[in-house]
């Protein structure tokens, strides 16, 4: 039950991230992919009963609070400027 | 013992280094002491090495100089070899060769290229004593191609003019033909004996156990060889053009040594021809050939150089037909007593060049020897010289070949004789027709050119009084007899004998006769030749057109070659399928990179959908494999 929740989380995340094209819907998006992980691993630790993945599920806290802290300010700035808001579309000329 | 023979190569090629190096910095003066005095001191050091020889009683004195590669016991050695035969060689190489180079100091004084001429002069030099003194065919054959580098940088040595450029490539060409058959020469040689010192390889086939391998089929490969270097028929094509050159150089290499060094190239290897009667009798029969038809073509060449140039070739063939019927020592009298006259003819002609401001063609000369007195008496001495009338030195050497090529037992035949004497008949008019439109007669130069008329400096004329004295007295010295313990001369068929003193009579009353035939013609005003021409326009046009060789070989070779490099190699091979298939593999590249970077668009939800699909297939695929 636990394991088909965090496969239904990742979907719901990984679709709202190819789909939606608002910057900041496409952030929490991915906090989802990475909270459907952290439910799978903390559901085999439970079956297995090693803290393995409990240990792995603070890890990944770490990372993604270290990615939120430089995207939140990047989104901010995005919605000061002028060019297009929050639209990731605006931005297809930074390919390169 | 002291390194004489390694002197006497080594002394040119400093002179080459200095001058190469330095010339152009420290002078002319400088330029000419050296260029001059090397070779002389050379021809001192051969000098010493003949006395030697003599105090020797002829035995051969052998340096070895330096072992290029000692391979599995068989030694590579860059060895000299100094017998009678290298003597007479050297003598004339160093001999002949000083007195070239005292005669440029005058001809050429006023090149801008003085130190760079010399240069290449003394490297010639040193190449041809490399191609004389050598032991083994092997450092023959690295002179022998040292030779054709200076001879092509002479005759291309006026490089502006694109004409005689290509003059010297096509001297270097032709020559690499023949060069082509002496490798394969020395290649089976080398399988057979297991050595390539040309003693050793005479003594191996002198042995009662001959060696296994055709004496025929050597003598052949290296006959093509000589061919090249010695303008025989077929690749005597090269030494006419060969005449773009400064005249002393066409006196040095392309009549008095280099050309000559086929036919010491075979004297040398006597050992082979002696067990290859195959091979002989077609050396005979290409000397012949190549004598007759060159001197049917000196008759209407118009070109003062020219008309010498087939006299060598001409010339040259008479060796070889000595050589065909086993004379060996006879081929190199002549030799030796054409490199005086044909050297002294050739200066003669630089110094008529000369004086008239560089015009060529007799046709506008003519009373020339009231002008330049001293250049005339020379350069008819050596013309009597060369039409063989007695006592000068050409009558020797030529009397004898024609003997033996009527009466020797190794291939002599009435065929050959009768071909070489018409060839003489020949060689004496052409001459004295040359000497008749240049010197006698009423004088047909423009006026401008006649008020320039001048007679050479001392260095010029000193060396042409010297060389006319060595034509005319040089017969006495009986090389012949000289060479006999090592080159033997064929036995006459006894049947024949008595008529020695016959044909030698009718060599002289030959000689005259072409004298008599020319004065005719040519005395006055020239018009009996005029109307001889006009009977027989057609001979006339194959004889100036030089029997339309060039033409052929342009057509039935040059062309053919030229349009399979173009269609085949080049637009074919390289253009169409290798460069094809480099630039194909390129486009290629470049348009799969144009679509596929059509997909880097910009937008970051196509490249998690792509990275999407990317996971979904790689998972299912190691889900199947793994």
């Amino acid at each position: 039950m636990l394991i088909a929740t965090s496969w239904g989380l990742f979907a719901l995340g990984l679709v709202g991230v190819i789909v939606r094209r608002n910057v900041l819907i496409m952030l929490m998006c991915m906090e989802l992919m990475l909270n459907g992980v952290n439910l799978s691993l903390v559901a085999f630790a439970q079956q297995t009963a090693t803290s393995a993945g409990a240990v792995l599920v603070f890890l990944v806290f770490v990372v993604a609070t270290a990615e939120i802290a430089i995207a939140i300010p990047i989104v901010l700035l995005l919605a000061r400027g002028k060019r297009g808001g929050l639209d990731l579309g605006a931005y297809a000329d930074l390919k390169g | 013992m002291r390194p004489l023979l390694t002197l006497i190569v080594l002394l040119p090629l400093a002179g080459f280094l200095l001058n190469g190096i330095a010339g152009n910095r420290l002078g002319k003066r400088f330029v000419s002491v050296v260029g001059c005095g090397l070779p002389i001191l050379a021809f001192a050091a051969a000098i010493q090495c003949l006395i030697d020889l003599t105090a020797a009683g002829g035995s051969p004195r052998i340096e070895i100089a330096y072992t290029w590669a000692d391979i599995a016991g068989s030694k590579f050695e860059i060895a000299f070899y100094f017998d009678r035969l290298t003597a007479v060689m050297a003598l004339i190489v160093t001999g002949v060769g000083s007195l070239i180079h005292l005669y440029s100091m005058g001809y050429m004084k006023d090149d801008a290229s003085y130190a760079r001429y010399f240069a290449y002069l003394n490297l010639f030099l040193f190449f041809m004593l490399l191609l004389v003194l050598g032991r083994s065919l092997l450092v023959l054959f690295v002179g022998w191609e040292g030779v054709g580098l200076a001879s092509y940088l002479l005759i291309g040595f006026w490089f502006e003019d694109p004409d005689k450029a290509r003059a010297g490539k096509k001297a270097f060409i032709t020559n690499r033909i023949g060069d082509a058959g002496f490798l394969l020469g020395m290649f089976v040689l080398y399988q057979a004996l297991g050595t390539l010192d040309m003693d050793r390889i005479n003594t191996a086939f002198m042995a009662t156990t001959a060696p296994a391998v055709s004496a025929s089929l050597v003598g052949i490969l290296l006959f093509i060889g000589a061919t090249g270097k010695s303008a025989q028929i077929p690749l005597h094509v090269w030494l006419p053009d060969a005449m773009a050159g400064p005249t002393p150089v066409s006196a040095l290499i392309h009549a008095a040594t280099m050309v000559t060094a086929g036919v010491y190239l075979v004297a040398r290897l006597s050992g082979i021809y002696l067990h290859a009667p195959e091979a002989s009798a077609v050396i005979a029969a290409i000397g012949a050939a190549t004598a007759f038809f060159a001197a049917t073509i000196a008759v209407v060449q118009t070109d003062i150089k020219k008309v010498l140039a087939y006299s060598t070739i001409s010339q040259l063939g008479f060796m070889f037909v000595a050589l065909g019927v086993g004379a060996y020592g006879v081929a190199i009298f002549h030799l030796y007593t054409h490199a005086f006259f044909k050297a002294c003819l050739f200066l003669g002609a630089g110094s008529v060049i000369h004086a008239l401001g560089g015009e060529q063609d007799i046709r506008k000369m003519g009373g020339l020897a009231r002008r330049i007195p001293i250049t005339f008496v020379t350069f008819a001495v050596a013309t009597a010289a060369i039409a063989g009338i007695p006592p000068l030195a050409g009558f020797f050497s030529k009397d004898e070949i024609l003997w033996f090529a009527f009466a020797s037992s190794r291939g002599g035949a009435v065929l050959l004789y009768v071909t070489m004497a018409t060839t003489a008949l020949l060689t004496a008019f052409y001459m004295f027709r040359l000497l008749w439109l240049t010197f006698l007669g009423g004088s047909r130069m423009t006026h401008e050119v006649e008020h320039h008329v001048h007679e050479s400096p001392v260095s010029m004329t000193g060396v042409l009084v010297v060389l006319a004295v060595l034509s005319s007295i040089g017969g006495f010295l009986s090389i012949p007899h000289y060479l006999e313990p090592l080159l033997p001369m064929p036995e006459a068929v006894p049947a024949l004998e008595h008529l020695e003193t016959p044909l030698l009579v009718l060599s002289i009353v030959i000689a005259f006769a072409g004298l008599a035939l020319a004065a005719y013609l040519y005395g006055g005003d020239g018009a009996r030749a005029t109307a001889l021409q006009r009977r027989f326009p057609g001979l006339h046009r194959v004889l100036s057109g030089k029997y339309f060789v060039d033409e052929a070989y342009d057509r039935f070779i040059e062309r053919p070659l030229y349009w399979i490099s173009d269609r085949v190699f080049l637009r074919l091979s390289d253009r169409a399928l290798i460069d094809g298939s480099l630039h194909g593999l390129a486009a290629l590249g470049r348009r799969t990179a144009g679509g596929l970077s059509r997909i880097q668009n910009g937008q970051l939800h196509l490249y998690a959908l792509l990275v999407l699909i990317g996971i979904v297939f790689s998972l299912a695929w190691s889900w199947r494999h793994v």
